[in-house]
């Protein structure tokens, strides 16, 4: 199939027909709201077919200022993947408006193509969440298996090994990667509050982080006035608030959270509970009220 | 004036005529034609659909067909598979489970997608109707094994539970323990996506084998193989087996038990599972691979020897679902040996890897598009495409329809040509003139949309990403694609022209989702003004949307038709535009 399309109902004049009446009633209604200028906007069938180059593209730098925000944008105003990972509690995605955060995302992003693209985009490429979690789950626990038991390379098949693209060794480095690009939603639930939100363990780099995201998102959504004061997430970590942060680790344990180095947890946890300080006995030696703090695994 | 045929029926007989309608789109047709159809029909529907559950309200639902016993609903939008909806959006079916048990006591199946499904809700239902029989929950959320044991303990003449892709919250294995030693109806049972916690293997083995008529079996990855004999040889009616993990130490003695009771299973058409496989264990399935018509294999890390052995061994494969380690020269196995294939998915192994670490490419769908003539349905993610190889595919299978197709990074090139990929993807909607639901990738232009708009005349579902130039590719695709129903957008530069010029489409549509385009507040809040009946929900965790400029693009939008207007669900991060003083146009 080449050249240009032929449009059904054939003819310019039926195509030139559809074209006025599309672009008189387009322009019946910018009349009511304010747009920016109009001769930017063209709808005219002949001009963007083709490819990029006949569209109307909008070539004005991306640090604009708030009056920039309705202009149409084109595909020039997206030279690559650009969107800030959106989350619950995190900053959401921004990137098609004019305004400064897509100026900045522009200023980091490369050309079309560029491989470090698809791990930053939010719901790309697009699998399932549930499949993406059993994926990389086989790769934790198969690295976990070789790591802690030993089974190791004997009892995976020669094929496998002497295969170019192993995907023990590779996958390995992989699961890694999508750790860390994908893996960093886990469910959070919250005593006393029904729905679990989802928040993104890769957006934060501490636990401070994460418990200020977590007090914004939980405090933030509620409408009703008697919920916890604002102090509660500099509380939620050393204890002494009527709520506390723990976690399930892959092993299916309860823990608190802040025990261990925070890239550790991020690694091997598996979900998030906002406990009520009352239900957390026997989770952690802190809760015995001892002053000297154990830092050892509960049984 | 003629005289009207149907007072020479009486009500039965048209009643029993109706009763072979099954299709919705049938009987919605049949209650249209006069109004005591409508009536005689509305008596008899007995299975309800509802695609939006905020379409409509549970109480029109139940107003008008009083006699359902089946109902299905969908919640949230198809992107929320993907994170791209936040928790807490909405899709709660407690409401409809609410007005169900009063007015709807003998209902039988309940069929949710995408909706938010609480203890309480699956609590009511095992309490609520006497005559429960199916429930099937896919990629639902909100409950715990608590629920699914009321459901248990309750449902005595409960014949399918089927959990597809659930977030289950795993407090329990015992929940199994809760279905009474007399219990015996179970037919389909899918536990495939509970959590790693244990299910009570004994629990499983007894209920196995009191409930003879068993045909459906999937079990969940905690399942461990030396496990699976022992159920297995209860049940050698199965028709469907989902494995648990297929990993267990290499001894010949296990190896033989499972073998020999997986042989004994002679009515096996479908296998899935095969989470860790260890190769080795893979030839115990080959006996029965001769019937099989369908196998999942997309959480089976093997590789592509061992996957073009087994396939092999199945030369009556309808449907595969595979990982790309399949390989071109899998996928070219694939289509000299099973012939019947009419469905392919091949998921990625590795989809934030930076480098290909499988050799799969657009030469393995070419293969299996040439070879496998009844091919209708495919999902391919691959990291790089040609126009030529699609422009072959499409003429190898014109009987596509479902298209869907990844190229992993955004906005790729035909790698040949480093042309945009309209052209391809234009055969492929000109070509396949039964295309229902097509989803793009790769770098596209305003052209493609053009195309569609042109020649996808029966598409129902149109997928979007990162492609596209202006307003005009939104144009086509809305002015164009006649059978149009849901659309979904993300990531592309179509704002507010072809959103307005085509407000009246959005009616006859049952929803639209764009997110990170070019959509201006003030355009929805016109679009909701000119368009009552359409629920126009703006999505934006920044805040307000009226705390920006009108001339903002928004966030994520999502517009559905409705008669049940306005819903009162919703969480603050979503707004729609209804007791906007500023509406206040002429």
């Amino acid at each position: 199939m080449e050249g240009r399309l032929v449009l059904l109902g054939g003819g310019s004049s039926g195509v030139s027909t559809t074209e006025s009446a599309v672009l008189s009633k387009v322009e019946v209604v910018s009349e009511a709201c304010s747009y920016p200028a109009e001769s930017e906007l063209e709808l005219g069938l002949g001009l963007s077919l083709g490819g990029g180059g006949g569209s109307t593209g909008n070539t004005k730098a991306a640090n604009s200022s708030w009056g920039e925000c309705g202009r149409i944008l084109t595909a020039k105003d997206f030279p690559s993947v650009v969107s800030h990972r959106t989350n619950n509690g995190g900053s959401s995605s921004v990137a098609v408006s004019g305004t400064k955060r897509a100026a900045e995302t522009e200023s980091v992003s490369h050309d079309s193509g560029s491989p470090t693209g698809v791990s930053q985009v939010v719901g790309w490429p697009p699998i399932r969440a549930y499949r993406m979690n059993s994926l990389v789950n086989q790769a934790k626990a198969q690295r976990g298996d070789e790591l802690e038991s030993g089974i190791g390379e004997k009892d995976k098949p020669k094929d496998a090994l002497k295969k170019k693209l192993d995907y023990n060794g590779k996958q390995t480095s992989s699961a890694t990667v999508n750790e860390k690009a994908y893996l960093g939603f886990v469910k959070v639930n919250m005593d006393g509050i029904p729905i679990g939100r989802k928040v993104d363990l890769n957006a934060h780099s501490s636990y401070e982080g994460l418990a200020q995201a977590l007090e914004d998102m939980f405090l933030r959504s509620a409408n009703s006035a008697e919920k916890e004061p604002l102090t509660m997430a500099s509380k939620l970590l050393d204890g002494s608030s009527e709520f506390v942060l723990t976690y399930e680790d892959k092993e299916g344990d309860w823990m608190l959270v802040g025990d261990v180095p925070w890239r550790m947890f991020v690694g091997s946890v598996r979900r998030l509970r906002i406990m009520r300080t009352s239900e957390a006995n026997g989770l952690a030696p802190r809760f015995n009220e001892s002053n000297d703090r154990q830092r050892s695994k509960p049984i | 004036m003629h005289k009207k045929m149907a007072f020479s029926f009486p009500d039965e007989v048209l009643e029993h005529v109706f009763s072979f309608i099954q299709s919705d789109k049938d009987r919605n047709s049949v209650s249209l034609v006069c109004k005591s159809w409508y009536e005689i029909e509305r008596w008899c529907r007995r299975k309800v659909f509802v695609g939006n559950c905020y379409a409509v309200s549970p109480r029109m639902v139940i107003k008008r067909f009083p006699e359902f016993r089946s109902i299905e609903l969908k919640g949230k939008p198809h992107f929320a598979d993907f994170n791209l909806v936040p928790d807490g959006w909405g899709g709660y079916v407690f409401p409809w489970i609410v007005e169900m048990a009063g007015a709807v006591p003998w209902l039988e199946e309940i069929k949710l997608k995408r909706m938010v499904v609480t203890d309480e809700s699956l609590e009511l239902i095992a309490k609520s109707f006497k005559n429960f029989k199916v429930l099937i929950l896919s990629s639902c959320e909100g409950f715990s094994t608590d629920g699914l044991a009321a459901i248990a303990a309750s449902c005595k003449n409960l014949k399918e539970l089927d959990l597809r892709d659930c977030e289950v919250d795993d407090l329990s294995g015992h929940w199994l323990s809760h279905f009474p030693d007399t219990y015996t109806s179970l037919v389909a049972l899918n536990i495939s996506c509970l959590g790693s916690d244990e299910v009570s293997l004994s629990a499983l083995e007894r209920l196995v084998g009191r409930c003879t008529s068993l045909k459906t079996l999937r079990l969940n990855r905690a399942v461990p193989l030396d496990k699976v004999a022992n159920i297995l040889r209860r049940a050698p009616q199965l028709v469907e087996f989902g494995t648990g993990t297929y990993a267990a130490e290499l001894r010949p003695d296990v190896y033989s038990d499972f073998a020999g009771a997986f042989s004994s299973c002679k009515e096996l058409k479908s296998l899935s599972g095969f989470w860790d496989v260890v190769p080795d264990y893979l030839p115990a399935i080959y006996p029965v691979c001769s019937k099989l018509t369908s196998l999942n294999l997309s959480y089976a890390t093997i590789q592509s020897p061992e996957l073009i052995k087994l396939v092999s061994h199945c030369p009556n494969l309808q449907r595969l679902l595979v990982l790309d380690y399949i390989e071109d020269s899998g996928l070219e196995a694939l289509a000299s040996s099973c012939k019947d294939l009419q469905e392919l998915r091949v998921f990625p192994s590795d989809p934030f890897g930076v480098e290909p670490n499988v050799s799969l490419t657009e030469q393995g769908l070419v293969a299996v598009s040439s070879g496998c003539p009844k091919l209708q349905s495919v999902l391919y993610f691959c990291r790089r495409m040609s126009n030529e190889a699609l422009v072959t595919v499409a003429k190898n299978c014109p009987n596509f329809t479902r298209f869907r197709l990844c190229i992993i990074e955004p906005r790729t090139a035909d790698y040949l040509t480093l042309e945009p990929l309209d052209v391809g993807f234009g055969a492929i909607v000109q070509y396949c003139k039964d295309l229902q639901r097509l989803s793009l990738s790769g770098l596209l232009t305003d052209r493609v949309f053009e195309y569609i708009g042109t020649y996808a005349k029966k598409l129902e579902m149109l997928s979007v990403a990162f492609a596209g130039d202006s307003d005009l590719g939104l144009h086509h695709v809305l002015s164009g694609c006649e059978s149009l129903r849901k659309l979904e957008i993300r990531d592309c530069p179509f704002g507010d022209k072809a959103l307005l010029a085509n407000a009246a489409k959005l009616e006859t549509m049952r929803s639209l989702w764009m997110s990170s385009c070019a959509v201006s507040f003030g355009a929805c809040k016109l679009l909701a003004q000119k368009m009552p009946r359409l629920n126009v929900e703006v999505i934006d965790e920044r805040g307000p949307p009226d705390s920006r400029p009108e001339s903002c693009s928004v966030d994520k939008l999502y517009i559905y038709r409705t008669v049940a207007g306005s819903r009162f669900d919703m969480p603050p991060f979503v707004w729609t535009m209804e007791d906007d003083p500023s509406l206040q146009l002429s």
